[in-house]
């Protein structure tokens, strides 16, 4: 819009001073320059925005780290001593653990999955649509909601889901959520569930991307289906599938409404078994009020989020 | 001229408003939601103001979970609360914190307050001075589900007395499906509800040990008598059967069902359980170990004076506090939210002490122990994760309160 406003602007420029509210400053500006004057114009409030609500508190938590703040006293300077509490409390690596499992078994699960239905529902006609719109109700979803929800499911008898079922066909009962072998991974079904819609539509837009001609030739060429899926489908996916794999790990990365809700009544247990680093942060930074000790974690979670990104970048670039 | 008026006019109305302001003073009174203590408070704050017609208090509430977060930032940003009500446990936090200021001891005599309200205000005293008084207070006691009494062919008016009793009441209550899962829990046994104050101030103390040193700041359940207190607890699953943790997923949930015999809650249930309309339900004394030791843990959200409150802000907030810890208030907190009196007089009445629901509550405060928390959260916490060591991971009983003693050790230490 302010380009369009300012490419009228030279016609009417001899009428300026006639022109109530017309801009005396722009007169003898170069176009470019007014141009210019107008883009920063507009982009002064998101970046004033994000500025001081994004960028001033991510550094200002570095220096907290540094800083034994207890939001009720001046924060005081202590050095790396939060580092060093936290690389030798086994709870954080405990935590680091997890947050790694939910990351590389959740992340490659959800793609494999994703993929999948996209290229199945990408080849039905009938009631794709409705398909579509099912796979994709669960992303639009509250995550506590599904979360609660999913909670239910995993109850033991009388009042869970699976476990009733499992009852009546005579199977023993499955601790989902009360053992600390099988509470994490019951969390990462539900997170995975609940990304899959978004995954899908994300895939099928890519697959319906690559143009049918390439098919068509290897189809006349005598490929196999499974050979074309190999050497057209995936390598012209390549694109999405880059975007999706950091989409997808930063989200694992950042996993916390699943968690705190399916375990509200002991917050990321059984004995700390489900605890991701955010639920960790939540904990340290508002349960106990350690903001430095809290900044310090968020500090490293935000060096693996960006080591993360980085390190995918780098393996899916193109050669 | 019309304007010349007009100006005289307004000059006089301002004058006027700045005149009452300069007389009425406002002091702000914070507390979190929940339903029935905001009507109260409300009802408090009219006939405070009807006395008082040169104050006017605000109420502010904020959701719980926000709550200790929302005084603690505003008080770093100087705009904390005049009055606020707070939980004892976070005392420690809130005078180191600067966040509330010493009771005066004109005001508020300690003889006074020391004579005329139960002893667990004590836990509000630091040092010489007292940081706040309690409205209401809240105990413990055992549930029973009257219809279950009967079904399993006990008699619903004479519920357990003793723990052995309450284990044989519970095992008869007990029971499983075709599969062996259990459907009616004789007993709840969720430590991230009430159970970790029961095992730390009843069971420990009943079967011969002291949880915590008297000051609370050394603990001493990691002796014999802890590991029985606690064998005696993780038995209740492991052995007797007659629970399972997680059981409907939170104990309350299992007993307000009709799916649990016994629960051991707090005054603060029986807003929720009042509800209940399927079955019977009756409410007794914790249960006495066999040599007929009782105790109990009694806890109270009292209400203090913020550090900012100076002059005739401090004046009329300390004339709010002592009438919200009056025995007037009291009564009507009692009655809209139905927890227990704080001062001695107003809950030891006889009509109070013939209720069947108010009486095991209040013969319990007598007893009462309070935990002087240092971070409640976190020693919850570590209870929790105590009991699942054993019931989840199969460690020894010794082994799990070891390592709990430990760590709630280093919880107590960091604070200091």
């Amino acid at each position: 819009m302010a380009s369009m406003a300012n490419q009228g602007a030279p016609e009417r420029r001899p009428g300026i001073p006639g022109t109530p509210g017309g801009q005396p400053r722009g007169r003898g500006l170069s176009m470019r320059t007014r141009q210019l004057f107008w883009v920063w114009g507009f982009l002064a409030l998101p970046v004033l925005f994000y500025g001081v609500i994004r960028f001033y508190p991510t550094l200002n938590a570095f220096w907290l780290s540094l800083t034994d703040w207890d939001l009720m006293s001046e924060p005081e300077f202590i050095g790396i001593d939060n580092y060093t509490r936290m690389f030798s409390d086994p709870e954080f690596w405990k935590v680091f653990r997890n947050t790694f499992t939910y990351l590389i078994v959740g992340t490659p699960i959800s793609l494999v999955l994703s993929f999948l239905i996209a290229f199945a529902l990408d080849r039905i006609r009938f009631g794709h649509t409705f398909l579509r719109a099912l796979y994709f109700l669960p992303y639009i979803t509250t995550a506590s909601a599904m979360a609660w929800v999913w909670r239910w499911f995993y109850q033991p008898a009388p009042i869970g889901f699976i476990n009733d079922l499992l009852g009546r066909v005579g199977i023993p009962q499955m601790a989902f959520l009360n053992s600390t072998t099988w509470a994490l991974p019951s969390i990462m079904v539900t997170a995975i569930w609940a990304g899959l819609g978004f995954q899908i539509i994300i895939f099928m837009a890519g697959l319906r991307a690559i143009p049918t001609t390439y098919y068509e030739a290897a189809r006349i060429d005598g490929l196999g289906e499974a050979s074309i899926l190999r050497r057209i489908t995936l390598p012209l996916l390549k694109p999405t599938t880059v975007f999706l794999v950091v989409f997808s790990s930063i989200g694992f990365l950042r996993i916390f409404d699943q968690v705190y809700n399916m375990t509200t009544n002991d917050p990321g247990g059984p004995l700390g078994s489900t605890k991701p680093l955010v639920l960790m942060i939540y904990q340290t930074a508002f349960s106990s009020y350690e903001m430095g000790y809290a900044a310090a974690q968020t500090v490293v979670l935000f060096t693996i989020l960006l080591c993360v990104s980085l390190l995918q970048l780098w393996l899916l670039r193109e050669r | 001229m019309r304007t010349q008026i007009l100006m005289a006019g307004l000059l006089a109305g301002t004058s006027l408003v700045a005149g009452t302001a300069a007389q009425a003073v406002e002091i702000e009174y914070w507390q979190y939601v929940y339903e029935t203590r905001v009507t109260a408070m409300d009802q408090l704050i009219d006939a405070f103001e009807a006395a008082n017609p040169d104050i006017t208090v605000k109420q502010v509430t904020f959701p719980y979970a926000d709550y200790q977060t929302r005084v603690v930032a505003a008080n770093m940003a100087r705009k904390g609360p005049d009055v606020l009500q707070m939980f004892y446990g976070w005392t420690d936090q809130f005078v180191g914190g600067k966040v509330i200021q010493p009771l005066s001891p004109e005001v508020f005599p300690h003889d006074e307050i020391e004579a005329e309200f139960f002893p667990i205000v004590t836990a509000m005293k630091r040092g010489d001075d007292y940081y706040g008084l309690p409205t209401a207070v809240r105990s413990l006691a055992l549930f029973y589900n009257k219809d279950l009494m009967t079904k399993a062919g006990l008699d619903p008016e004479n519920p357990p007395k003793t723990l052995d009793e309450m284990v044989a009441a519970a095992k008869a209550m007990t029971e499983m499906d075709a599969g062996g899962n259990l459907s009616t829990a004789g007993m709840t046994l969720d430590m991230g509800g009430q159970d970790h104050q029961w095992w730390r101030e009843v069971l420990v103390r009943q079967f011969g040990g002291e949880p915590y040193s008297a000051d609370y700041s050394q603990v001493t359940y990691n002796d014999a008598a802890g590991a029985a207190a606690l064998k005696f607890y993780t038995d209740l699953q492991l052995v007797e059967k007659v629970g399972q943790r997680g059981f409907m997923d939170e104990g309350q949930a299992a007993f307000r069902a009709g799916r649990a015999g016994l629960t051991i809650d707090g005054t603060f249930r029986l807003g929720s359980f009042s509800s209940i309309e399927d079955f019977e339900w009756g409410v007794t004394e914790l249960p006495a170990n066999a040599e007929g030791v009782r105790s109990n843990y009694a806890s109270y959200f009292a209400n203090g004076i913020g550090i900012g409150a100076e002059g005739e802000e401090l004046a009329a907030a300390e004339k709010f506090l002592a009438y919200i810890s009056s025995p007037e208030a009291m009564k009507i907190w009692l009655d809209v939210v139905g927890e227990l009196p704080a001062r001695r007089d107003v809950a030891l009445t006889e009509e109070n002490l013939a209720d069947p629901i108010y009486a095991p509550f209040l013969k319990g405060l007598d007893y009462a122990k309070t935990t002087l928390f240092i971070d409640e959260a976190a020693q919850r916490q570590n209870a929790i994760d105590m009991a699942n060591r054993i019931l989840i991971d199969g460690q020894s009983v010794e082994e799990s309160l070891a390592q709990a003693a430990e760590a709630e050790q280093a919880i107590i230490d960091k604070a200091k």
